[in-house]
């Protein structure tokens, strides 16, 4: 249970997607222009994260890693499909993009339209296959520590996407040099904004 | 810069409609700076500039090579999966690139680590896929892919450049400021150009001095 727990803070804060390894950035900067908008993202984000890092977890410790597939037959013991990982976790991800939106359409049509176009296009966010990445290279012992890194990082993207969002709000009424105004000040913003979460480094959890 | 050298031998290939195409995206089109795309898996690899080389060169080659291949099956994709074939065209040519690079620069790729495999959701690739390759013929396409793959890395160079020489004194892992005798007027290394959220500070400052020289890049109010 403490293990859980400490990915879980690891996730969200020490190792935040975007502040600590800038994944999903692209959709990160376009779609941060408003609250409400991000906070749509951000809940979808984290919803795959949840649903396709298990799967994934399933995927790679029964079919992908070297010896994975001895439960099928014991000639299989030397079998390593790693090289494959790439293409069967996108294939996944997109999958699971294809089903959670026609669940959501189905169930409940209120969220669908709220979330709209994003709702495809997180099959190519990076953070979703960095977090599949980093679950296969951190090899994690069971599939309850794999859901929890899913959850933790999507919630510590739905907190940056939505700091991001409030910041820029505000950033409409002041005086930013022309050059810099719009991208350039949303990159410096960024930057702080990950020193400042670099004060979490110092926690050992 | 190979591929400017044989710009001038084969005129006919490369009418000017064609170079524009190719040298656009180094400035009034620059993929990172101008059109956003590819930021994600990019600023983590810059510390050093080694990497940096490695990782701008498989991306440009990701880029041109899926660019050429979707423009080739681009009649025959039905619209409604196109994003899934894209990912697989993608995906396996990334699964090439990792291959060879475990092959030939084993240290470079275990340091560049999960980010090889992200090149698969890079958006400059899926990008470059839809804005260009669905609707235009291979040739232009792979000449738009290897523009925009070498744009990338040239702005990844930069970066890089910047935090290696300033952060660990270096450029290649030779120590340029040692050699220079700068710590013994009392320099000391800058260790936050090593932390990541640097990079996008040095990013901003290109941005910064590139629309300083073209106006028409600033966003309006």
């Amino acid at each position: 249970m403490q293990d859980l727990i400490s990915i879980f803070f690891k996730s969200v804060f020490v190792e935040n997607m975007i502040f600590a390894y800038f994944l999903g950035m692209c959709s990160y900067l376009a779609v941060s222009k408003t609250v409400k908008t991000a906070v749509g993202l951000g809940i979808a984000v984290t919803f795959v994260l949840t649903i396709t890092l298990p799967v994934n977890y399933l995927l790679e410790n029964y079919v992908l890693k070297e010896g994975a597939l001895v439960w099928l037959d014991a000639s299989f013991a030397e079998l390593d499909l790693s090289f494959l990982s790439f293409i069967m976790f996108i294939a996944i991800i997109a999958a699971m993009v294809q089903l959670v939106e026609m669940v959501v359409e189905k169930f409940a049509p209120a969220l669908y339209s709220a979330l709209g176009i994003f709702l495809p296009l997180i099959a190519v966010n990076c953070a979703i296959l960095g977090g599949s990445l980093f679950m296969q290279e951190r090899a994690f012992t069971s599939i309850g520590q794999a859901t929890v890194f899913g959850v933790g990082s999507g919630i510590g993207w739905l907190l940056a996407i939505v700091a991001i969002a409030a910041i820029r709000e505000r950033l409409k009424y002041s005086h930013v040099p022309a050059p810099l105004r719009g991208l350039g000040i949303t990159f410096i913003i960024t930057g702080l904004m990950g020193i400042a979460f670099m004060s979490f480094m110092g926690i050992k959890l | 810069m190979s591929t400017e050298v044989k710009n001038q031998e084969k005129e006919a290939l490369f009418s000017k409609k064609n170079r524009r195409l190719f040298v656009d995206p180094f400035n009034e089109n620059n993929p990172i700076t101008v059109q956003v795309l590819g930021i994600c898996s990019a600023l983590a690899i810059t510390v050093k500039l080694k990497p940096a080389l490695v990782m701008g060169l498989s991306v440009m080659v990701v880029t041109a090579a899926a660019n050429v291949i979707t423009s080739l099956m681009r009649n025959l994709i039905p619209n409604r999966i196109r994003i899934i074939v894209q990912l697989v065209v993608v995906a396996a040519l990334v699964i090439l690139v990792d291959q060879v690079l475990k092959a030939f620069v084993y240290d470079i790729s275990k340091q560049l680590s999960v980010f090889v495999g992200l090149i698969i959701t890079n958006c400059i690739i899926m990008g470059r896929i839809e804005a260009f390759s669905l609707g235009n013929t291979p040739w232009k396409s792979f000449l738009d892919g290897v523009g925009n793959g070498a744009a990338y890395g040239m702005i990844l160079i930069i970066v890089a450049f910047f935090r290696e020489l300033l952060g660990s004194g270096t450029l290649f892992d030779y120590p340029v400021l040692e050699a220079l005798g700068v710590y013994e007027l009392g320099y000391k290394n800058n260790g936050m150009m090593l932390l990541p959220p640097m990079a996008l500070i040095v990013v901003a400052l290109i941005i910064w001095v590139q629309r300083s020289k073209t106006p028409s890049l600033i966003e309006k109010e």
